[in-house]
C-alpha cells in the first residue's frame, strides 16, 4: 500500500490539513484504492501547507499547498505514483528551502510517523540513549559539554555545565523539567517537535535523567498547544508500554517517568523559576536567584530545567559525538539553530542551519522577502523581548554574541518580518503593553513602569510634548532595565529602544490616539 | 451547605477524585474545573482548598493569576485571537478590531446568547500562517474577515 502523509501539525491543520486528510481517505475508499494514510509532523515549509507527500519507490514527492477541493484532481492525476499536477512539487527533499538546511534536531520532523517507535528507531532514534548507557553519566555530561550546546530557550547558558552542576548537587531527589512554554511570538519550534517527533524529547529527557540521576521529569506545555499536548500524551503512553519510561524500565539503570503539566495562559511561566512555582501549584511569580534551580529547584531539589529544543538536540549529540556538533556554528554559538521565519514573509517556516547565517540572507534570500511584496522595513528577532532590526543591520550573523553587540538577542530563534506599512511607535507601545499584561507583579519597574510606558508612547503618538515624553520613555527603559528581577521587565527596553534608535521618524509624526 | 445552592462542592469532589491530595495538583484541578464548567466559581474555592490541603487564599491566589482561569462563566465556545507580533505583521489588529465591532463585542466579552467569548492570545505558535486564532481547540490560520464571521456564526449555531 502506498504511504501518503498529511501533517497533523497544528500549523498545517490551521490551513486545512484535517479536511484534506478526510477527503483523501474518503476518495480512496470510494475508488477502492487502498492507501496507508499517515499523519506526520510538518516539514516546516508553511507556505506549502497543507503539504501532502507520497512515498514513491523513487522517494518522497510532494503536492502543496493542497486542499480538500484538490483531492479528486490528485487522484485523477495519479498522485499515488507521483503523477504530474499543478500543485506537484517534485522530490520534497530537493525543495531549495529544505535542501539548504542542515537538520539535526529536526531531522525526523515531517519524515516519520510521530507516534511510531518503529519509525523512530528506523530513523536513528534511541542511538543517543544507547551511547549514554555505554558511556555512563559522567562521560555523557562531558559529551554534552564538548558539543558546546547552549540553551535554546533564550539565555544561551551551556547545557553541559548546567547538567554537571545538578549531577554534583546533593539532594534527596532530582528532577528534569522541560520548558515547553514557548511564549515568544514568532516561534513554534517546540510545538513542531512535540507534534512531529515527540520521542526525541522523551529520549533527550531520559538521557538527562540518567546523566544527573533524576527519577522524575515534567514537561510544562502551554495551554495554547492542545494538539502538541495530545500527541505528547500518546507518545508518553507508548514509551511506557515500550519500557522506556515508568516502572518497567528494566533495560535502564534507573526508573524514570515523565508527567505532563499544562500552563494556563501566563507568558512569565516560561521563566524557569516562575515555571517551578507554577508546577508546585502557585502563582507564577519569579523567584530571586540564588539559589539556582540546579541547586534548589522543583520542590527544593536539584533540577535540570531546559528548553525543549535543547533537550531534543541531546540524542543526536550523543549519537554522533559532541565534537561533530561543535564542528558546526559560528564563534561561541556551536551547532545548529532552528530558526523560525514568521510574520510578513513569503517563505515562512522552520529553517535549521548552523549559526552564522546573516539576518539579511534569512529574510531576503531564504524567506524571499515579504509576503505582501512590499519592502521589508523591520525585523523583530527573539520574541517580544527582542530588538527590531532595520535592513541596515542585515549583515548581523545569527549568533548570540553578535546580536547582543547590536543591542538585540536571538532568543528562541523567532524572526518576525514587517513590511513598510508598520508603525514602529505602535510596536513600541505594544512591547510596553505586553509587559504590563504579562508582568508577574513582583517588581515595581516592570509592573508600573510598563503601564507608564504605554501612556508615554500614547502621548508621543498624539504629538503631546514629544521631546519631553521621548526623554521620559528613555528614562523608563533605563529604570526597567536595571530594576527588574527577570528579563520580562529587564528586556522590554530592547524592542522599545530599538524602535526609537532605528525608526525615530515614526515617533515624530503626530497621529490620532492609538486604537 | 447553605451557601452552595448549585452544588459546587459535589462537582469539585468529582474532579478531585482520583487526584492525590497534594498542593501541586492545584493547577491541574483548576484547569479541569475551567474546562468542564467554563469557570471556577467562588463557591468552589473552599472545597478545592480542603481537598488539596491548601488555604482558600492560596487557591484564590493561583486562580486569579492565570489568564485561562476565570471566576465568571465564559461562553460555550472560546475564540482566542492572536494579538502578537507575527500576526500584527499580517494585519491581525485591524482584523480583530473590525470583527469585534461587527459583532458588538469587546475583548474578553461574551456574546449575549452565551455562545462565544473572545479572548486575546499572545502567540498560538501558528506564526507562519498568521493571522491566526484558536477556536476552542481548533487552530485557524491565514484568517480573514469572512473566516472570522464563519467562526462567530458557527459558535452561535452550536
Ligand atoms: C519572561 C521569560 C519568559 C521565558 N520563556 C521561555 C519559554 O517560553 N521557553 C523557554 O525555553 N525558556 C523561556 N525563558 C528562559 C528560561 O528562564 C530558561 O532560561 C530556560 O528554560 C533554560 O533552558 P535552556 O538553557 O535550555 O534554554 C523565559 C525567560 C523569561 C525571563
Ligand atoms: S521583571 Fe516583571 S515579570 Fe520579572 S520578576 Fe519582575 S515583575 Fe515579575
Ligand atoms: S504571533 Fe500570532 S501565532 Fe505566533
Amino acid at each position: 500500500m502506498t504511504r501518503v502523509l498529511i501533517p497533523a501539525d497544528a500549523g498545517a491543520r490551521a490551513v486545512g490539513a484535517g479536511s484534506l486528510a478526510r477527503a483523501v481517505a474518503a476518495e480512496a475508499a470510494a475508488r477502492g484504492s487502498p492507501l496507508d494514510l499517515v499523519r506526520n509532523g510538518s516539514r516546516g515549509l508553511y507556505w506549502l501547507e497543507p503539504l501532502l507527500e507520497v512515498a514513491t519507490p523513487a522517494g518522497r514527492v510532494g503536492y502543496g499547498p493542497v486542499t480538500a477541493a484538490d483531492v479528486p484532481g490528485l487522484f485523477a492525476a495519479g498522485f499515488l505514483e507521483g503523477g504530474p499536477h499543478a500543485k506537484a512539487l517534485g522530490p520534497v527533499e530537493q525543495i531549495p528551502f529544505l535542501a539548504r538546511q542542515n537538520r539535526i534536531t529536526f531531522a525526523r520532523s515531517g519524515v516519520i510517523d510521530p507516534l511510531s517507535l518503529a519509525d523512530y528507531r528506523a530513523h536513528g532514534g534511541l542511538k543517543g540513549l544507547e551511547r549514554t548507557l555505554s558511556l555512563g553519566p559522567a562521560a555523557t555530561i562531558e559529551e554534552v559539554v564538548r558539543s558546546g550546546l547552549r540553551g535554546r530557550g533564550g539565555a544561551g547558558f551551556p547545557t553541559g555545565i548546567k547538567w554537571r552542576t545538578v549531577a554534583e548537587a546533593a539532594g534527596p531527589r532530582k528532577y528534569v523539567v522541560c520548558n515547553a512554554d514557548e511564549g515568544d511570538s514568532g516561534t513554534y519550534s517546540d510545538r513542531m517537535l512535540m507534534e512531529g517527533d515527540p520521542f526525541a524529547l522523551i529520549e533527550g529527557m531520559l538521557i538527562a535523567a540518567l546523566a544527573v540521576g533524576a527519577g522524575r521529569g515534567y514537561v510544562y506545555v502551554r495551554s495554547e498547544y492542545p494538539q502538541a499536548v495530545a500527541t505528547l500524551e500518546r507518545a508518553l503512553t507508548l514509551a511506557r508500554a515500550d519500557g522506556l519510561l515508568g516502572e518497567r524500565s528494566s533495560a535502564l539503570p534507573r526508573a524514570f517517568d515523565i508527567e505532563l503539566r499544562i500552563g494556563a495562559g501566563a507568558y512569565v511561566c516560561g521563566e524557569e523559576t516562575s515555571m517551578l512555582e507554577s508546577i508546585e501549584g502557585r502563582r507564577g511569580e519569579v523567584r530571586a536567584k540564588p539559589p539556582l534551580p540546579a541547586h534548589r529547584g522543583l520542590f527544593g531539589c536539584p533540577t535540570v530545567i531546559n528548553n525543549l529544543v535543547s533537550l531534543a538536540t541531546i540524542p543526536p549529540i550523543l549519537a554522533s559525538g559532541g565534537e561533530a556538533y561543535a564542528a558546526l556554528g559560528f564563534g561561541r554559538s556551536r551547532g545548529t539553530m532552528p530558526i523560525q521565519l514568521a510574520g510578513n514573509v513569503r517563505f515562512g517556516g522552520l529553517y535549521e542551519a548552523p549559526f552564522g547565517v546573516s539576518l539579511g540572507a534569512l529574510v531576503e534570500e531564504i524567506g524571499g522577502g515579504t509576503a505582501s511584496g512590499r519592502p521589508v522595513r523591520a525585523v523583530q528577532v527573539g520574541g517580544p523581548l527582542g530588538a527590531y532590526f532595520p535592513p541596515a543591520l542585515f549583515d548581523t550573523p545569527f549568533d548570540y554574541e553578535a546580536f547582543a553587540e547590536r543591542n538585540g538577542l536571538i532568543g528562541h530563534g523567532g524572526v518576525v518580518v514587517f513590511d513598510d506599512t508598520v508603525d514602529m511607535a505602535r510596536q513600541a507601545r505594544f512591547a510596553m503593553e505586553f509587559c504590563a499584561i504579562e508582568s508577574c507583579g513582583k517588581c515595581t519597574p516592570c509592573r508600573i513602569g510598563s503601564r507608564r510606558g504605554v501612556e508615554v508612547v500614547d502621548r508621543i503618538i498624539a504629538g503631546i510634548e514629544p521631546a519631553k515624553n521621548l526623554g521620559l520613555l528613555r528614562e523608563l527603559c533605563e529604570t526597567m532595565r536595571h530594576g527588574s528581577l527577570c528579563a520580562l521587565g529587564g528586556f522590554t527596553p530592547y524592542p522599545v529602544e530599538s524602535a526609537l534608535d532605528h525608526f525615530g521618524e515614526d515617533f515624530a509624526r503626530p497621529r490620532r490616539a492609538a486604537a | 451547605m447553605t451557601d452552595d445552592p448549585r452544588g459546587w462542592a459535589a462537582r469539585v469532589r468529582v474532579i478531585v477524585a482520583g487526584q492525590e491530595s497534594k498542593p501541586d495538583r492545584l493547577l491541574p484541578v483548576l484547569r479541569a474545573m475551567q474546562q468542564e464548567f467554563g469557570h471556577v466559581p467562588r463557591e468552589a474555592v473552599a472545597e478545592i482548598a480542603t481537598a488539596l490541603n491548601l488555604s482558600r487564599a492560596e487557591v484564590h491566589g493561583t486562580l486569579s493569576f492565570y489568564q485561562d482561569l476565570s471566576e465568571e462563566p465564559r461562553g460555550r465556545h472560546v475564540l482566542r485571537l492572536c494579538r502578537a507580533e507575527a500576526c500584527q505583521a499580517m494585519g491581525a489588529a485591524g482584523l480583530a478590531e473590525a470583527a469585534l465591532a461587527r459583532h458588538g463585542l469587546a475583548w474578553g466579552e461574551t456574546a449575549a446568547d452565551g455562545s462565544l467569548t473572545v479572548e486575546p492570545a499572545y502567540c498560538l505558535g501558528l506564526c507562519s500562517c498568521s493571522p491566526s486564532a484558536l477556536f476552542d481547540e481548533e487552530p485557524v490560520g491565514r484568517l480573514d474577515a469572512a473566516t472570522l464571521d464563519r467562526l462567530f456564526a458557527g459558535a452561535a449555531a452550536s
